[in-house]
């Protein structure tokens, strides 16, 4: 939908209006990082690195910046550090977020900031964890279009609402920020998790889709929505801001009305 | 040695590198190696479009696509791959559509259009909506998509596999008069697995390299830590020219003093620049389309209002992005993304107070060149049979010494749908070429060398160096003075980069070794840069020198290549040999690029 801007004016006077900026603020901190390496010991340990930063820096400015000054061993995936990639998803002071999206100064920079791998995943090195079981519950689900019938020639159409109808649960980034911050993921690693049931709303709820009722058969498996004890850690977590909790919540009641 | 292999090995799974893989994993056996997670890649940061002439909400028609593209690109463009870019795209989009990409719908249900920098209807009349999108984040949902589909046709990842060499071997041939030459061959590839630390080779008919850009050379960038430009450097040492490297794009819109992008889209959406006098100064600049000029346009015209006094904020050092007079729910349907950026990263609500931008760098116009089949060039005259790039890391060239906004997710989808298919068609008729008789040997001394190396100088504090000598003297404004202080200092931190050490010396998981490489690679790319910048003699596009302001098609209408050699000399760099190659034209002549 084109909507027509108004149209600006050529000159304005800013002190109305304000612009960003201003003194940027430096302070100390203690960065509290879970270490693992197991080609040094089996044991993990906690290692302090006092920093000074900036107040525009998040916190993975303060891992780039032992990682580039203090001890280049310390390891951790990131990159596009705008929150964008899903590569950085860790656990800062007991909770999931992507480092690069959290900012120092909104921390509390008093104590130590504790930053370890997200949980409920084999930890590799480090902050590095292996993804390969988020991924598979992900691919499990059928996560692509299928539609049946021919294949239209031109360009297929969908109104804006049925387009609206699945648009939150596409922003999904995949970092597994929710899965790994769900209670029953930690102690049962078969269960899907959040992230691949948000991946089957965005196609059960896409009116162009014709493989809904295949995606519910596999969510309605002893592993799969039921498993949801609806605690909203995933919706907290989630750095997209994706209502996590309501889309399971969809797709469970899409299952039973299938059943009746 | 672990020795795999396959018809086709793809290097990146980025846009170009999927969208490669889904026509060659159902034509002939594929893997695909990246050194992240497929949706790690960079193209899902890609935010505001994909142009295409579809004529949904209002008449275009892919002419004059193709006529914008050219002229956006000031006229260095290869006519033939821009009507071909343009023509595809239709398909292109529809094609993403079938694959289940949610594009924003009007209300009929088409698929909506907006605005963006340098599309303009009837060759330069005004802006034209061309601009197919979902939100603002259309790099996200093509990213997406192709994963989905990837999966979907059992494409084959190897994740966090960073391509270290391409193998080739170089075999006696005759042209048609009787003269020979050396033909290069492809025979595959050599790659290191993050996790275990091992090498690997990969024996491929086809080598495709879809590994994006090189952004990291400069400190302000939008791009993603990872984009060090390996497929360039890998091919560079390989023998294999980079062509036009002086053009870099810097995208005007970059979040001040950090970089990350904001999506030309705002302004397409009705957003403008003012300056510190709330001058909306782009009327100035290009009085027709303002705003929406090209991208080089609008970041010059940018730096110059913060040259000559007229920048915000306490040190005057950037412009404002005003969208204020747009409607807030305007904002959060069609730029949720970028306002949650400003808001944040620096704390500024865009609804109500104008957001501080500055130019960032972008993208690489130049890179491998290729074919309008995706096929590698060897030199001017003869490709490498089985060897295929495509995406921000080839130049086959679409973009010229400037690329429009759009056209770069346009340019990954046709020319790796094309890559791929080409690739694939190409090793059912081909067979293996023998590996050289050590194929690991060069990559394990690279790495043993860093592993090894116990001098005194860190990656990063090189790194640091090098990027704020290419921000500093490699910018939008250049002079054949700060090109020549940026050759300089890369020389001398060649020199440290020869007396450094890492602290890790594991095999697992080992990215101080990576950052090392990559460095090596950043290194060779921005002396490439910086040479060729030294050599164009003129302005035109994203290369902007002040001592030779205007363009001039007589001495500089022409490709540049840069081929390593040892025995050669380049603008007094020993180890570099340049070369021209003719631009293609076809039905455009160069004019006077206005807006």
């Amino acid at each position: 939908m084109s909507t027509e801007a108004v149209e600006p004016a050529s000159k304005i006077d800013l002190a109305a209006v304000g612009g960003g900026g201003g003194e940027i603020p430096q302070f100390d901190i203690t960065l509290r990082v879970r270490r693992y390496n197991p080609e040094v010991s089996e044991e993990a340990e906690w290692e302090d690195f006092t920093l000074t930063m900036f107040g525009t820096d998040r916190v993975l400015d303060a891992l780039h910046k032992v990682k580039w000054e203090h001890d280049g061993s310390l390891s951790f995936r990131r990159s596009c550090a705008h929150g964008i990639c899903g590569s950085d998803a860790m656990r800062i002071n007991g909770r999931n977020r992507l480092a690069c999206k959290t900012l120092l100064k909104d921390l509390d920079t008093s104590k130590p900031i504790t930053v370890e791998a997200i949980k409920g995943l084999p930890v590799e090195k480090d902050l590095i964890v292996d993804m390969e079981p988020f991924f598979q519950s992900y691919r499990e689900i059928m996560p692509f279009l299928v539609s049946k019938g021919h294949e239209p020639s031109g360009e297929r159409y969908q109104s804006p609402e049925d387009r609206e109808r699945y648009d939150d649960t596409t922003k999904c980034i995949l970092c597994a920020a929710c899965t790994s911050s769900c209670p029953v993921f930690w102690t049962d690693g078969q269960y899907f998790g959040p992230a691949a049931i948000v991946n089957a709303h965005r196609f059960i709820f896409d009116s162009r889709d014709d493989a809904g009722d295949m995606r519910l058969e596999i969510l309605n498996d002893k592993e799969g929505v039921w498993r949801c004890r609806t605690t909203f850690n995933c919706t907290e977590a989630c750095p997209r801001g994706i209502q996590v909790t309501k889309a399971i919540a969809e797709v469970k009641q899409a299952v039973l009305a299938r059943s009746m | 040695m672990q020795v795999h292999k396959y018809d086709v090995v793809i290097v990146g799974a980025g846009g170009a590198g999927m969208r490669a893989a889904i026509e060659s994993g159902q034509r002939a056996h594929t893997a695909v190696l990246t050194k992240l997670y497929p949706t790690r890649s960079h193209t899902g940061a890609a935010q505001g479009g994909m142009c295409a002439a579809l004529a949904n909400v209002e008449e275009d028609n892919w002419e004059w696509h193709t006529f914008d593209t050219i002229k956006g690109g000031d006229y260095l463009v290869d006519q033939d791959a821009a009507e071909i870019m343009a023509k595809e795209a239709i398909d292109a989009v529809l094609d993403l559509e079938k694959m289940g990409l949610p594009f924003n719908r009007t209300p009929e249900g088409k698929i909506d259009q907006r605005r963006f920098g340098g599309h303009t209807r009837d060759h330069g009349k005004a802006p034209v909506r061309r601009a197919c999108y979902a939100a603002d984040r259309t790099g996200h949902m093509i990213l997406q998509t192709l994963y989905q589909n990837c999966v979907k046709h059992n494409v084959e990842f190897y994740n966090e596999y960073y391509a270290l060499d391409l193998l080739t071997v170089e075999e006696e041939a005759t042209r048609e008069d009787g003269s020979t030459y050396l033909q290069k061959r492809v025979a595959g590839v050599v790659s290191y697995d993050l996790a275990t630390g091992e090498l690997h080779v990969f024996q491929a008919k086809s080598v495709v390299f879809a590994s994006g850009g090189a952004g990291k050379v400069f400190k302000t960038t939008s791009n993603a830590h990872t984009l060090t430009g390996d497929g360039m450097g890998i091919a560079f040492r390989r023998g294999i020219p980079l062509e036009d490297m002086e053009f870099v794009q810097f995208h005007p819109t970059g979040l001040a003093g950090l970089g990350i992008l904001l999506s030309e889209a705002a302004r397409g959406e009705g957003g403008i620049l003012r300056n510190s006098e709330g001058e909306r100064f782009m009327e100035r600049y290009a009085p027709t389309i303002k705003d929406l000029a090209p991208r080089d346009i609008v970041a010059r015209s940018m730096a110059n209002e913060v040259r000559e006094g007229r920048g915000c904020g306490p040190d005057k050092d950037y412009v404002l992005l005003d969208l204020t007079h747009l409607e807030p729910a305007h904002i959060d349907a069609k730029l949720p993304d970028i306002t949650e950026f400003a808001r944040t990263y620096l704390g500024v609500e865009p609804y109500t107070e104008p957001v501080p931008v500055f130019p960032t760098a972008h993208y690489v116009m130049g890179g491998v060149p290729t074919n309008i089949q995706g096929e590698v060039h060897q030199d001017n005259d003869h490709t490498i049979p089985g060897l295929y790039a495509a995406g921000e890391v080839a130049c086959v060239s679409v973009h010229g010494s400037n690329r429009l906004g759009t056209n770069s997710l346009l340019d990954i989808n046709v020319f790796g749908k094309r890559a791929g298919t080409y690739a694939a068609e190409y090793a059912k008729t081909a067979d293996f070429v023998d590996l050289p008789e050590n194929p690991l040997v060069e990559t394990q001394a690279l790495l043993d060398n860093v592993r090894q190396a116990d001098g005194t100088e860190r990656i990063a504090a090189i790194r640091k160096d090098l990027q704020d000598t290419m921000d500093a003297n490699m910018q939008v404004f250049r002079t054949g003075d700060t090109i020549k202080k940026a050759v300089k200092d890369i020389e001398g931190l060649r020199e440290r980069y020869a007396n450094i050490s890492i602290q890790d010396k594991g095999k697992r998981f080992n990215l101080d070794l990576l950052e090392a490489v990559e460095l090596g690679f950043l290194l060779d790319l921005a002396e490439v840069m910086s040479v060729s910048a030294l050599g164009r003699e003129e302005s035109r596009g994203g290369h902007f020198r002040e001592d030779f302001p205007d363009r001039d098609d007589e001495r500089f209408m022409k490709h540049s290549m840069v081929y390593k050699d040892e025995t050669a000399e380049m603008q007094g760099i020993k180890g570099l040999r340049f070369d021209t190659k003719p631009v293609t034209f076809t039905r455009y002549q160069p004019m006077e690029r206005k807006y």
